[in-house]
């Protein structure tokens, strides 16, 4: 990354690894919990929040010199709500079925203790650039495990991804389901998630023992 | 920085502009994307109520597959041959009926006024279905749906939604194995509009009783059945007169 200092690019790698906002930090589970049983739902919210994030970040830092100290977290909550209403309607004009599923979850982004958390942590006292690439970098780690969730819970729970029948047909019992294999409706409700969640939770911190908190 | 941001005047300054500046770009952009979601609603509706009517893409037991938003239009204009509006006594043919508004036309309606109330009529392999709007309360928010019944005063098909029932309880009012059930079960009992009601131990969980006037209802949803029930009926009870003229049996 010739492009970016060494510590810009930990600002977009850390959120990846080894300081994820849900695995290593537990935030922003609410929604990894609700809108992953499909893989599409899934991307489509990660690229949403990594709108939201990489913009409210920039705009919150743009402003933060000017911002009476008094009333910081409504002027946040206000951009964030702005930003999220945007992403409403456009989805309302472009992708009107996604919409409908993420409809509740879409209003949810600005309870999102994800950016709340980035704004107050780290866009009030950064520059525009590296808050652009911190609110970057902790969607795209928000968004890498309600992708790796979705996939998971997708394929099990359904048999698809994004909606394709990848494991043949369940009905018809070609492919898999030729020789008896069955989709596993558990996967499709929410507890399902959690138990994904803990799964990578494990594998990360059992690859790398300093995460591990002491007891 | 030379402003003092602490100052309370500055606050209040700060946040008027605020409001201003973040009301009007929302408003630009809101009436800039107006036409699309307008559009895209419409055919939303186009689709559910083509769905009561059984021209849908469901396949086996499947979920509830609407006609692509592609086609629907085509397909709207192809099996609906007639939209008329309702107000009480007389049907008028009017032209996009089906996009006027029900929860409104309806109320108005109740409380005994006067009101249009969109009324279609399908046509689909040589019968004919006449397509009601019904919109209602169920636990938590507003249900809605289109009820087709035929000329024998059985229902041909229906869909429902919902804004915010439970999920996994209520919300399953749009799912397949709900809205099946409703299809060949007679709404009129001799002479009065009964609907269809969803009870609870009807002893028929299969629906295989379809002169019961009953559904089987979802468990946990006590009171979104109810407001099924309870819509059903109502809108019954407004068409009446028109269904009356139509009826054979």
């Amino acid at each position: 990354m010739a492009l970016l200092s060494k510590k810009d690019a930990n600002l977009i790698k850390d959120p990846l690894g080894d300081n994820n906002p849900i695995t290593i930090q537990v935030l922003g589970i609410c929604s990894a919990l609700a809108i992953t049983a499909e893989l599409k739902a899934s991307v489509v919210m990660a690229i949403s929040v990594l709108f939201v994030m990489g913009v409210g970040n920039v705009v919150i830092s743009l402003i933060r010199n000017i911002i009476p100290s008094k009333i910081r977290i409504i002027v946040q909550l206000v951009v964030v709500a702005a930003l999220v209403i945007i992403v409403d309607q456009v989805l309302k004009a472009f992708a009107y079925d996604l919409s409908k599923t993420l409809s509740v979850f879409i209003g949810l982004i600005i309870t999102n203790c994800i950016i709340m958390g980035r704004f107050e942590a780290f866009a009030l006292g950064n520059g525009p650039r590296r808050a652009f690439l911190d609110g970057i970098g902790n969607a795209l780690g928000y968004g890498v495990i309600l992708v790796i969730v979705g996939f998971f819970r997708e394929l099990l729970g359904s048999g698809t991804l994004f909606g394709i029948k990848v494991l043949g047909d369940p009905i018809a019992k070609t492919g898999l389901y030729a020789i008896g294999y069955e989709n596993n409706g558990f996967m499709i409700i929410p507890p399902a998630a959690l138990i994904v969640v803990g799964i990578i939770i494990w594998v990360q911190r059992s690859r790398n023992r300093a995460l591990i908190e002491e007891a | 920085m030379a402003i003092n941001t602490e100052k309370n005047s500055y606050t209040i300054i700060f946040a008027v502009l605020m409001v201003v500046v973040v009301g009007s770009l929302l408003a630009f952009v809101a009436s800039g994307l107006k036409p699309m979601i307008d559009e895209n609603e419409r055919f939303e509706k186009q689709q559910n109520i083509l769905y009561a009517m059984g021209v849908n893409e469901n396949e086996g037991d499947g979920d509830v597959s609407f006609i692509p938003t592609t086609d629907v239009e085509s397909e709207f204009s192809k099996y609906i041959t007639q939209q008329l509006v309702w107000d009480g006594s007389e049907a008028t043919e009017k032209e996009n009926a089906y996009l006027i508004d029900v929860q409104k036309a309806l109320a108005a309606a109740k409380a005994g006024g006067k009101a249009e109330l969109p009324l279609l009529i399908g046509e689909k392999d040589g019968e004919k279905f006449y397509i009601i709007p019904m919109y209602g309360k169920g636990l938590w928010d507003a249900i809605w749906g289109y009820l087709s019944v035929g000329e024998n005063m059985e229902i041909k098909g229906v869909f429902f939604d919902h804004k915010g029932e439970t999920p996994g309880l209520g919300s399953n009012i749009n799912q397949r194995f709900f809205m099946d059930d409703f299809e060949g079960e007679l709404v009129v009992r001799g002479n009065t509009y009964v609907g269809v009601e969803v009870a609870k131990g009807n002893n028929d969980p299969l629906n295989n009783d379809k002169e019961d006037y009953q559904v089987d209802a979802l468990a946990g949803a006590t009171i979104t059945g109810n407001g099924i029930s309870a819509m059903i009926k109502e809108s019954l009870e407004l068409y009446k007169p028109y269904l009356e003229t139509i009826r054979t049996n």
